[in-house]
């Protein structure tokens, strides 16, 4: 599904970031996926087991950091944490809430490798 | 584990796992994934503002009604409001084709294998439509209830619709698009006496428990047609002083601008 995109812009990103950074190559790559995000970390890990061939990244971990679902009451001023299919205060049980947390789709961190280190490193790899 | 992609590195077992250059650079980010688009999102809804357009997004399952829903409410409006269509599908243009027969100008947007619409795509679509005069403009999105939640396409509303003939569960099965709609159409009502296990109560139960007080309304377009409270419902958002729609943008658009 919508995975592969989500990978494309992913790897785009983490290019971007490498080559600003002087850095050929990427060790390790952490994202933060949130229930509520419409985007299913398992089809992630393997759309980007196909989308970082090529690229700088081509032998990067991927680490998925999940997320729970946590809303605040604009009522009653109270935070619950709560499953993605009932948003409703866990308190006063209202239905004016705002989603604080579980919605990321967000690149968190990038691991590059340090640059004197390639030769090295890709002939051990 | 996994030793392909590191797909089981979890934040407990992470510190186990040795940095494999020492020296490296960690670069902390904290950047939406689909930045990008949002970014081109952001141009779009700019662009609609400043010709002061009204945009909706029309999302649901496919066979839902969407097309069926526009061409209905084209034929209600279309002599009080210039009205212009981009249809999103896999394949085909007949989408457009069935909008163009009202004498509604429709760009259609084949998207191959893509499951959704994103904002590029949008925005490729608007070189072939001039907005100059138009009141409203509907994207109708790819028919999928999952992928076209997560991207902006720079709409101001979106809209989901929910037929009879689907479960009356569906707003709990996706609460990620139902949340992010600011109006929910249960289509076909018409087949609502003939169709015994769709409760429009247990829909509605399940809309209210996504919170957000997101309202939902009834259509109708073939046996017995009823409109009314979608057009009512659209009037009062094409009344609204274009001005206000620079800052109420779509809850999904919200989401994405707050970084949340």
């Amino acid at each position: 599904m919508h995975e592969l995109s989500i990978c494309q812009a992913l790897l785009s990103q983490v290019t971007d970031i490498a080559s600003g950074h002087g850095a050929s190559l990427v060790e390790r790559i952490i994202i933060e996926i949130g229930p509520l995000s419409g985007v299913e970390p398992t089809l992630v890990a393997q759309a980007f087991a196909f989308a970082r061939a090529g690229s700088c990244a081509a032998e990067a971990i991927l680490s998925i950091e999940t997320t729970a679902v946590t809303i605040r009451c604009m009522g009653c001023g109270a935070q619950s944490v709560t499953t993605p299919s009932r948003l409703l205060c866990g308190v006063c049980g209202g239905y004016r809430t705002q989603i604080t947390a579980g919605d990321e789709l967000r690149l968190r961190r990038v691991e590059l490798r340090a640059p004197e280190l390639q030769p090295a490193a890709s002939a051990t790899a | 584990m996994c030793g392909t992609c590191g797909c089981n590195i979890t934040p407990g077992n992470a510190h186990l796992i040795p940095p494999r250059g020492e020296a490296g650079t960690v670069v902390e980010v904290l950047q939406d994934l689909l930045a990008g688009n949002d970014r081109m999102a952001l141009h779009n809804r700019e662009h609609f503002d400043a010709h002061g357009v009204l945009v909706i997004n029309l999302m649901s399952s496919p066979g839902a009604g969407k097309t069926s829903l526009l061409e209905a409410t084209i034929v209600a409006l279309r002599d009080r409001y210039r009205i212009a269509v981009i249809e999103g599908d896999l394949e085909t243009d007949n989408d457009a084709a069935r909008i163009r027969a009202h004498g509604i100008p429709a760009v259609q947007i084949t998207t191959g294998t893509a499951c959704h619409l994103d904002a590029h795509l949008v925005h490729g679509a608007l070189h072939q439509l001039p907005l100059t005069g138009l009141d409203l403009l509907f994207i109708e999105n790819v028919g999928n209830l999952v992928c076209p939640a997560s991207f902006d396409l720079g709409q101001h509303l979106n809209v989901t619709l929910l037929s009879v003939t689907e479960g009356d569960d569906k707003p709990a099965k996706y609460p990620v698009i139902f949340r992010a709609s600011d109006l929910v159409v249960l289509s076909k009502t018409d087949l609502l006496d003939v169709l015994d296990d769709f409760d429009p109560a247990r829909a509605a139960a399940a809309l209210r428990a996504l919170g957000g007080g997101t309202p939902m309304v009834r259509t109708a377009v073939r046996r017995a047609p009823a409109l009314g409270s979608w057009l009512d419902w659209l009037e009062q958002e094409l009344a609204r002083p274009r001005a206000v729609l620079r800052s109420s943008s779509s809850r999904l658009a919200a989401a994405a601008a707050s970084g949340a």
